[in-house]
């Protein structure tokens, strides 16, 4: 009879294989369990905003531009709603890769913790932006339902403006988090963000009115945002809006694109901040 | 002899031009409790994260486990409990979660995860806090939560870095006795510390590290015995006196330093190199006579200037 003796590297190398494997899964588990601290205020914020903005644009300043057929025969309630559940993905993505993002380095350094486990920094880095998503599907799911209530999705395509938005959050989250993900000192950055970047595109990406609207040396800002291309992805779904296919492939490309930059960026720095 | 859980061979680490640890050469053998002691800034903190399999080398080499961090970085890892110098427990989860969370790292299942938790926070004396918001625990408190974290993988070396560095003396002593239960139950201990009744009574073995090179290595007793006397006696003759006195008082001791508040005698007889000085004629304000400890080794060695 053999008996086999564990050497201590044997034993190491046998406890590395899941954590190699799922360990993204454990850190989105774990940011999941954060954002369930602040999960009622989330639950709040989801269902009422999409009643807010619904209401307010879709209802009230609708009235008006219907009635100067404004649209050329598409409601403005179905021209809007599309913008509105992307633009309600981009704001909780935001949230998700710029606050936790600064804390897991700085406030709480939570991601020095993880890293002492056997968690590698690129596994972070997934599992954060694993986590934004399952934020992301729930608040983009009860949007499109309150839209539905609205009336303001006129085709049964317009069911993809779910995944349309969530595309469009993360790829503005992501490429915001690979920036975030270099910030050492918190001089109001995520504020910045907010303010002189998110709030602009979400006036000037064709989102009330259409891009082109805009003088053409303005037309960029919508150009360079997912947001707009999100918006008229979904305006496609939604109620068929006419554009040249190259145009719509553009609108799936882009952010696509956006999305693995961001995604591969922080985990370079992420990965690079760790290993100092 | 057992093969060390932790070589290292010259190992060294710089940033651009600086070498924050500088060539340095140890073995810890299972079991054993290791401490690195030295002034701020010495590189103890970079040894233990290279230890840690977090941070790479820059050149020699490191083996823990018998395995290269830079080639099996998660597999080391799975195997180390790590205490940092800054606790990183999570501000949003509750006492238990952060040890749960913890757990799913080294992918143990979360029912076990959770059974682990209660039995490492009754061995943390935190059971009655395991709902509380970490925010509301004491530094003590918090640190003795890091240790049951840092134990939720039952790892075989538990790195600690200034471990008790701002906690009261209680808290102190409540986790030395913790950390004095691990090592009883032959988990080897790596430290660094700047405090050394720490060293005394947590290690076996220590290495005094400055500017990245190691100083002195020994048990706390043998570098006292090579670094130091037996005792050493001190003397206050008044600020502006010390000096002067100190040059009247020769043949005395084995070595004697001068410092702005007072006279240090190192001696293998403190009393009666005491009664000689009396004898002398000299009217010293106050005297001490003591043993000397591993502070007087780490100050001859490491020097009196400010290190920030």
């Amino acid at each position: 009879m053999t008996v086999a003796i564990e050497t201590p590297s044997a034993r190491a190398i046998a406890a590395g294989v899941k954590p190699r494997r799922y360990g993204s899964w454990y850190v989105a588990e774990h940011r999941i369990r954060g954002i369930r601290s602040y999960s009622k205020t989330l639950l709040f914020t989801a269902v009422g905003s999409p009643f807010m903005y619904l209401f307010a644009l879709g209802v009230g300043l609708a009235t008006l531009v219907d009635r100067h057929n404004g649209l050329g025969g598409t409601s403005y309630l179905a021209f809007v709603a599309p913008a509105l559940i992307a633009s309600a993905a981009v704001t909780a993505a935001v949230e998700e890769c710029t606050y936790p993002i600064l804390m897991g380095f700085k406030w709480n350094p939570i991601f020095f913790g993880m890293n002492a486990a056997p968690i590698s920094g690129a596994q972070i880095v997934n599992g954060i932006f694993i986590a934004v998503l399952a934020r992301l599907l729930p608040t983009t799911l009860i949007y499109y339902l309150v839209m539905l209530v609205f009336g303001a999705v006129p085709s049964p395509l317009g069911v993809l403006d779910i995944p349309i938005a969530v595309l469009t959050g993360m790829a503005f989250g992501l490429v915001i988090a690979s920036y975030m993900a270099t910030v050492e000192q918190d001089v109001g950055q995520p504020a910045f963000i907010q303010r002189f970047i998110i709030i602009p595109l979400f006036l000037f990406s064709g989102t009330f009115f259409p891009l082109t609207q805009m003088p053409i040396f303005l037309r960029w800002i919508g150009w360079i945002s997912p947001l707009w291309h999100g918006t008229e992805l979904g305006r496609v779904v939604s109620y068929g809006a006419v554009e040249p296919g190259w145009l719509t492939i553009v609108h799936v490309l882009y952010p696509l694109a956006l999305c693995v930059y961001g995604w591969r960026r922080t985990q370079v720095v992420v990965t690079r901040r760790l290993n100092k | 002899m057992l093969s060390p859980v932790i070589a290292a061979h010259l190992l060294t680490k710089k940033y651009k031009d600086f070498a924050a640890v500088d060539g340095i050469s140890f073995e810890i053998a299972p079991g054993e409790s290791f401490g690195f002691l030295g002034p701020n800034g010495a590189g103890k903190s970079t040894t233990l994260r290279m230890v840690g399999a977090v941070s790479t080398r820059t050149s020699g080499s490191l083996e823990i486990l018998g395995l290269d961090p830079n080639e099996h970085g998660p597999e080391i890892r799975s195997q180390l409990g790590v205490v940092p110098q800054q606790d990183n427990l999570d501000m949003e989860l509750r006492v238990r979660d952060n040890l749960i969370v913890y757990g799913r790292y080294f992918g143990i299942n979360t029912s076990t995860c959770a059974a682990k938790a209660d039995e490492l926070l009754e061995f943390a004396q935190l059971s009655d806090r395991k709902k509380s918001r970490v925010d509301d625990l004491s530094g003590g408190m918090k640190r003795r939560l890091t240790i049951a974290r840092s134990l939720m993988n039952d790892p075989r070396v538990l790195l600690l870095d200034e471990p008790t560095t701002g906690l009261d003396p209680q808290a102190r002593h409540i986790l030395w006795d913790r950390l004095f239960r691990l090592k009883e139950q032959g988990t080897t201990l790596v430290l660094t510390t700047h405090y050394m009744d720490e060293a005394e009574q947590l290690c076996d073995r220590i290495v005094v590290v400055d500017k990245g090179t190691i100083m002195a290595e020994g048990a706390p007793a043998d570098l006292i015995r090579t670094y130091s006397t037996r005792e050493v006696l001190e003397l206050r003759f008044g600020s502006d006196n010390n000096a002067t006195v100190a040059t009247q008082v020769v043949g005395i001791g084995d070595r004697i330093e001068v410092l702005p508040d007072r006279i240090l005698i190192y001696s293998n007889d403190g009393d009666s190199d005491l009664d000689r000085i009396l004898a002398q004629g000299f009217t010293p304000i106050t005297t001490l006579v003591r043993r000397s400890s591993l502070e007087d080794v780490f100050l001859r060695l490491t020097g009196r200037s400010l290190i920030e």
